[in-house]
């Protein structure tokens, strides 16, 4: 293919999104001359550079579009009804073209007749709806004094030849009246090729690299001489580093503006009104995460206007404006940038998703009873949902809500939705800025070194002497470490890599706080050094599937060290579950069981003497509390615990209230009342609750163990979820957001979003 | 298909073998490698090529046989592959040779069936035998072969 004709689709590709732009905000604002001046002069060049390559097709279709926009432009008719999707359907057909000349290089077999005879339909139709000023006659008036330069000449010469009426009126006034500022633009910019950028970008990852090892010689040698260049080389390859960055850079404003055309093309089809907002569109990304977000983008807003947005009639009936609010929104938070897409439509009913899910399999009704509608929403982003009554064209096929989720999880980021029915729905996506360098904790494992990524670091804790010895509490097989109070899995690195266990126990122990998929857990290594920027390296193929590492990297001296992944060891480690399975609702809910997967319980024995399983990732903490320190309100207990008032409900009792409470029975429990402190100490289960925190009182905590969960049989009382065998008792498994609200309905009350 | 091919040749625990010349992208002297904990045993570790990071494959381990003693430093063999540059770590590097098609037989059947699966055949040279080796097939083991010691 020519320079001149890539040249050519290149800009044109450009000016084509412009276009649709426009065309869109002329239909809104029909009086905006300047918008309306853009569109003329770039169907225009447009039409030009095809005489002049020698496009007829695109040339004849351009042409009329242009005759047609002369006319508006002049005032003779005015932009309403089917101008705009004639118009867009020329943006259409142009871009047809184009890619069929970048294919073939000809302008392909579609024949555009139709078109074109519409356009001159619309070009044709009398100036009566502008009405008030009297149109010039068109073909009374003189053709302009010719002072044009080529292409415009050419275009007078296919306009003779096309029997058009209005064709006259083309010049009134000169169309070139935006070249200087064009001719701007292009001086201060210029196109790059993305390969290029990728390898500016690699090759300043090797200078970090080289630039680290250098800094390390340099300390090492302590030359002052040397010194100096050092650090100057130093912060010239920061600021290098920063700059190649900057250029693979876009701003998101670059895929959000085909949305107002997608909008518009959706609401029509919906017979919906939809107004687009857009804050934030230069918030910029790595060019390869904008690239990977544009698909869940696109398939997001689509759903927002086909499933969220309801009919203008629907939304009056509600008491809302006919028009629907979309709302785009892009800003940087915590070293993140955060993409809202929110409507005020119709919501996501919860009740709806849960028959659905439960229908479909994905849940048991069990499950959905323990779900609360937050975590049932978020069911729409399990593979193979969809909620739609009717599939459209947009949207519904229940294929698209998973590829979001895995597109996103692909490039490091997250997604959550939140719906109020009747109200909207917001989906919040979280991306990282990039992908290529990132900060990096090193620590030592039996003599190698590995990074772990800052973003999953919390602390650091070491543990001296004797608290090395016994700071770790080993309970058949699942260590914790009481990290103020709460129980944080430990989880040994050489143990986890299968390195050799025997070098350790020396005179501390260094843990390393890690955050996994919500869940915490500490990572006991044998060293750590500092954090640093380190270049993500891909592993080759086939030391992927061991599910360690997220990749390598070079460090100061040259040599390589592996990038832990944080999640994939906390699943290798059973601190969470598996990768798949995280998103299932009964791993997640409030209830946490998981039955028939491994999975660490904390036994207690309650007060009764029966004993109760509760998985340990429900539990925030245990803690003792003397008798003396019980307050009562009410009939219940209470103590004040770290700036809250902590509600205390014995299990006990309440297992007794719920199994009154089914069987229809209200009556007080009094026999009990005040059993609670009869001891001189109460030993309590902390659990987190939307408002906060409870404390189950239990007689005694027994042990923590980790088991793989078999239920041997149905729960036998209300509040039970079901009954296991664990170290070879009967253990129930308790309900705890039942027996919570049986005591107290709004601890468990979703707090509202302000 | 040209009469004449040209191997880079390699020795391993005795035995001479050979790589097509052009997938051959350098040879480097003993490098440190960052071992890969739980990877299979034929991948000895990761290096530092120029700032890529390459994995090394003991050629020894791969075709079943016995592991180098431990005072024979391996050579860095760096092939192209379809995933990049893979080292493969030999005893000794050998030279370049121009082996005519004629001499070229099938895999013989006295070679071991771990490493007839790698060994496309050999050329009959006057003094011994050049195997040839399948680089394609000797980086590949996600099919467990690579488990095999």
């Amino acid at each position: 293919m020519n320079e001149i004709v890539r040249e050519f689709l290149l800009e044109t590709h450009e000016n084509l999104a412009q276009l649709d732009l426009d065309l869109v905000t002329l239909e809104k604002e029909p009086t905006e001359r300047e918008t309306l001046a853009r569109v003329f002069r770039t169907l225009h060049t447009v039409k030009g550079t095809a005489g002049f390559l020698g496009l007829p097709k695109l040339q004849t279709v351009s042409h009329a579009a242009e005759n047609l926009l002369s006319r508006l432009r002049a005032g003779e008719l005015a932009f309403q009804g089917d101008i705009a999707s004639t118009l867009l359907t020329v943006v259409d057909a142009v871009r047809a073209m184009l890619a069929s000349i970048e294919a073939t290089e000809n302008e392909g077999s579609v024949e555009y007749g139709e078109l074109i005879q519409s356009l001159e339909r619309l070009t044709r139709e009398n100036a009566g709806p502008v009405g008030v000023k009297p149109a010039a006659p068109p073909r009374a008036e003189p053709p302009p004094p010719s002072v044009r330069s080529g292409p415009q000449e050419q275009q007078t010469a296919a306009m003779a030849a096309l029997p058009s009426a209005a064709g006259q009126s083309l010049s009134l006034e000169p169309a070139d009246g935006a070249e200087p500022r064009a001719a701007a633009v292009s001086d201060s910019s210029i196109r790059v090729d993305v390969g290029l950028l990728n390898k500016l970008m690699n090759l300043v990852g090797e200078l970090v690299l080289a630039r680290n090892q250098i800094m390390q010689c340099s300390a090492a040698q302590g030359d002052d001489g040397f010194f100096g260049p050092v650090q100057r080389l130093n912060q010239l390859t920061t600021e290098l580093q920063a700059g190649v960055m900057k250029t693979r850079m876009q701003p998101i404003g670059n895929i959000w503006a085909k949305f107002p055309r997608l909008v518009r093309d959706i609401s029509v089809a919906c017979n919906k009104k939809v107004r687009l907002e857009m804050e934030g569109k230069e918030t910029e990304l790595d060019r390869s995460i904008i690239e990977s977000i544009r698909d869940p983008l696109t398939h997001l807003v689509r759903n927002a206007i086909d499933h969220g947005i309801e009919t203008p009639a629907d939304r009056e009936a509600r008491g809302k404006l006919p028009e629907g609010r979309l709302s785009l929104r892009a800003f940087h938070e915590g070293g993140k940038v955060i993409i809202e897409i929110s409507d005020d439509g119709c919501g996501i009913d919860p009740v709806r998703v849960r028959d659905k899910a439960i229908a479909v399999k994905l849940i048991t009704p069990e499950q959905a009873a323990r779900m609360s509608d937050r975590e049932i929403i978020n069911l729409i982003f399990m593979p193979g949902f969809s909620t739609a009554e009717r599939v459209s064209n947009f949207s519904g096929r229940g294929v698209g809500m998973d590829v979001v989720r895995t597109n996103i999880e692909k490039v490091g980021g997250s997604v959550d939705v939140d719906s109020r029915l009747g109200e909207g729905t917001t989906v919040k996506m979280k991306i990282p800025l990039t992908l290529a360098i990132i900060p990096a904790l090193t620590v030592t494992s039996d003599g190698d070194r590995y990074a772990i990524p800052q973003v999953s670091l919390l602390e650091l804790v070491r543990l001296e002497g004797e608290q090395g010895q016994h700071g770790i509490e080993d309970i058949h097989g699942a260590p914790v470490y009481r990290l103020r109070g709460s129980l944080l899995p430990i989880v040994y690195l050489k143990e986890q890599l299968q390195l050799d266990h025997s070098t350790g126990a020396n005179s501390g122990l260094n843990i390393v706080v890690l955050q996994a998929d919500e869940r915490q857990f500490g990572l006991v290594v044998d060293e750590i050094h500092d954090t640093e920027e380190i270049v993500v390296k891909p592993l080759q193929k086939q030391l992927k599937g061991i599910g360690l590492f997220a990749g390598a990297t070079i460090m100061g001296d040259g040599k390589v060290a592996l990038i832990l992944d944080v999640l994939g060891l906390a699943q290798r480690a059973h601190v969470v579950s598996e990768v798949r399975e995280r998103s299932t609702p009964s791993k997640t809910g409030t209830s946490g069981i998981i039955v028939g997967d491994r999975q660490t319980v904390l036994v207690c024995a309650a007060r009764d003497g029966s004993r109760i399983g509760i998985p340990l990732s429900l539990v925030a903490r245990l803690e003792e509390f003397p008798s003396s320190s019980l307050e009562r309100v009410g009939s219940n207990h209470v103590v004040q615990y770290r700036d809250e008032i902590l509600p205390l409900i014995d299990v006990a009792r309440a297992l007794r209230q719920c199994d009154r409470a089914a069987a229809g029975s209200h009556g007080a429990d009094r026999d009990d009342a005040g059993e609670i402190n009869d001891l001189s100490s109460v030993q309590v289960v902390v659990y987190a609750v939307p408002n906060g925190h409870v404390g189950l009182v239990v007689r005694e905590i027994v042990d923590v163990v980790e088991e793989a969960i078999v239920t041997r049989a149905r729960a036998r009382r209300a509040g039970v979820l079901y009954t296991a065998v664990i170290q070879g008792r009967v253990t129930e498994f308790i309900d705890i957001e039942k027996i919570v609200r049986t005591v107290d309905p709004e601890l468990f009350e979703y707090p509202t979003p302000a | 298909m040209a009469d004449e091919h040209q191997y880079c040749t390699f020795f391993l625990d005795g035995h001479y073998f050979g790589i097509d010349v052009l997938k051959v992208q350098e040879i480097i002297r003993f490098q440190q490698m960052t071992r890969v904990p739980l990877a299979p045993p034929v991948v000895r570790g990761l290096i530092n090529l120029r700032g890529q990071i390459v994995m090394g494959i003991d050629l020894r381990r791969r075709l079943g046989l016995k592991d180098r003693p431990a005072d024979l430093l391996p050579v860095n063999v760096v092939v192209q592959t379809d995933d990049g540059a893979v080292s493969l770590l030999v005893d000794e590097i050998g030279d370049v040779v121009e082996v005519s098609e004629k001499h070229f037989e099938p895999p013989p059947q006295t070679l071991r069936a771990s490493a007839r699966e790698l060994v496309r055949g050999a050329y009959k040279l006057p003094e011994r035998l050049l195997l040839i080796l399948d680089t394609d097939r000797a980086v590949e083991m996600d099919n467990g072969r690579g488990r095999d010691k």
